[in-house]
């Protein structure tokens, strides 16, 4: 999988300060993926300040599928612009595998995928997937190699001269995951990216997204409004309440690891247990904190 | 199927026309109308014969005066909009010329235009079709520069684009088909302003001078004649901006960039 991935990724990432190991290899032994501490946004409108985010602690591993599930407006997307540099806190501080926010950008640390699939209209399904690539300087004979990898992956190998209108939602979707996948990073954001599929498509995109993160070793944060669908994909899951919104708990999932879980999991008891166990966390009736549930409170 | 398809797209129009030309022609005679009133296709058509080595001349004369006046409004507004989008003062300072322009009918500034740069020469009417293309190419393609999507602008940043970068990669592909729908415009208005523009003075060459001579020498079916040679003109304009859009959106839209 990672025959093709680019070899030197610090070195052409435009005017940036030279930062982090000299070697420029994205996991620094032992640092977390996500090291989020009293992280808080505030966004200031004319109708009074919003507080989106408030006091927030969170702490990714590196290689763990960790779920972001909560109300709508509870800083579920916030937080993930913040860990992507797309955004800054207004306390608290974040670190991505224990570098600024912003270094880890400048460095293609992380492949992010959008609610929105966010493919340039004007390019074929192939020059989409290669955009990460092409603008880090990676050869074309290399993009086209691990475009054609990637698209095979996740099975659109025969769309790959489509344009991106030619195809539907849900594959649009999957030529996103691929283009964030590119450059196989150690850290994958995803922000809803199966919100818009139907239930057979995104049960099996989720399988496929569960195999390849089983390949790849990345570590993943995953925004998502479905329960079943965060405690099918996640180590743990991060329940999130709303105004102001915190983390409210964290529900251990532990259903095995990525290569282990298949589809007959969704019909384990098991599953059905961390199900009510996250709907419980989501719904519970102590919303002030939630602590003395038996649960991990990391 | 799909040629039967092309067929009927090419042959209603053009069935719709000769049925339009027969109705007109019948109702000349039909109604024994004056040749000022209007005149019979056929004897528009003896005038396109009989003239047509003039009619040629006065419309490649105008034709050319609206090729440059677009080529050279096309070019300031591009450049001009390049300079808009990435400097905003410039943007704010000239926007009340723009929306000048965009008012005020340019060929109404033709007589002073042929004092400014001499009646025999073409300049006026060139520098005429010029500013009155300019308008809507500028007013399109900044607004298409502006464009762009929220999400490609998160993904240039993920990426770390440059800012050279996310202008090829995103900005300009995604300003192209704004850029177009103003050039559609700017081809028409090109090959109006310059044919009127004639009226005012300048050179007697030209579509413009030749319909006005024409009418006063009360040749009429002749005028209609060169109307004609206008109307194609336009449409050569029209199709060939067309064609041009068609061309490179098609290509950009499957093209591996290098
Ligand atoms: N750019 C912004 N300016 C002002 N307020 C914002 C901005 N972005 C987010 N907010 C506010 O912050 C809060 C959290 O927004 P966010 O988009 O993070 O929610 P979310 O959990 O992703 O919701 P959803 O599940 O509906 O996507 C909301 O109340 C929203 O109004
Ligand atoms: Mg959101």
């Amino acid at each position: 999988m990672s025959a093709t991935a680019p070899t030197s990724r610090s070195a052409r990432s435009g005017p940036v300060e030279p930062v982090g190991p000299p070697d420029g290899s994205a996991a620094t032994a032992a640092a977390a993926a996500v090291e989020v501490r009293g992280v808080s946004r505030r966004f200031a409108s004319r109708s009074g300040d919003v507080v989106a985010l408030s006091d927030v602690d969170l702490t990714v591993r590196a290689g763990e599928f960790v779920s972001l599930i909560g109300p709508s407006g509870c800083g579920k997307s916030t937080l993930l612009r913040l860990i992507a540099d797309l955004d800054r806190p207004t306390g608290g501080e974040l670190t991505v595998f224990g570098r600024p926010p912003h270094v880890a950008r400048q460095n293609h640390d992380f492949g992010i995928a959008f609610q929105q699939a966010g493919l340039l209209p004007w390019r074929s399904v192939r020059a989409n997937v290669e955009l990460p690539l092409e603008l880090h300087g990676t050869g074309r004979a290399a993009r086209r190699a691990r475009a054609a990898e990637l698209l095979g992956l996740v099975g659109l190998a025969d769309f790959a001269d489509h344009r991106p209108d030619q195809l539907s939602g849900g594959m649009q979707q999957r030529v996103a995951i691929a283009r964030a996948l590119a450059e196989s990073p150690s850290l994958l954001l995803m922000d809803e990216p199966f919100g818009a599929l139907d239930e057979m498509t995104r049960e099996h995109v989720q399988t496929e997204l569960l195999r390849l993160r089983a390949e790849s070793g990345a570590a993943v944060v995953f925004v998502t409004h479905s329960i079943p669908e965060a405690v099918y994909l996640s180590d743990r899951v991060v329940v999130m309440s709303a105004r102001p919104g915190r983390v409210r708990e964290i529900v251990p999932v532990a259903l095995g690891s990525a290569g282990d879980r298949t589809e007959e999991l969704r019909e384990d008891d098991q599953f059905f247990d961390r199900v009510r166990a996250v709907r419980e966390a989501l719904h519970g009736t102590d919303p002030a904190d939630g602590t003395a549930r038996g649960v991990d409170q990391r | 199927m799909r040629a039967a398809g092309r067929w009927r797209e090419v042959l209603a129009p053009v069935l719709l026309g000769v049925v339009a030309l027969l109705a007109w022609q019948a109702t000349v005679i039909g109604l024994e109308l004056r040749p000022f009133v209007v005149p019979s296709p056929t004897a528009i058509g003896e005038q396109l014969v009989d003239h047509a080595a003039v009619i040629a001349a006065a419309s490649w004369s105008t034709a050319r005066n609206a090729f440059w006046g677009l080529v050279i409004g096309v070019a300031v507004a591009l450049l001009a909009a390049a300079v808009s989008a990435a400097v905003r003062v410039v943007d704010e300072m000239t926007a009340p010329l723009v929306a000048a322009a965009a008012v005020v009918p340019i060929v109404a500034l033709a007589p002073v235009l042929y004092t400014m740069f001499g009646a025999n020469a073409q300049t006026a009417r060139v520098v005429v079709a010029a500013i009155v293309s300019f308008v809507p190419v500028y007013v399109n393609t900044l607004r298409g520069l502006r464009t762009v999507t929220p999400v490609h602008r998160d993904l240039m940043r993920v990426y770390a684009a440059t800012r050279r970068q996310a202008t090829r990669v995103v900005t300009l592909p995604g300003a192209l088909p704004f850029f177009f729908s103003g050039l559609r415009v700017a081809a028409s208005v090109a090959v109006i302003s310059a044919l009127v523009a004639e009226y005012f003075g300048g050179p007697v060459d030209g579509l413009g001078k030749a319909i006005t001579s024409a009418v006063s020498s009360s040749n009429y079916p002749l005028a209609w004649a060169y109307v004609v040679g206008a109307v194609v003109i336009g449409l050569v304009f029209f199709c060939a901006t067309l064609a041009l859009e068609r061309g490179v959106l098609h290509r950009g839209n499957l093209r591996q960039r290098p």
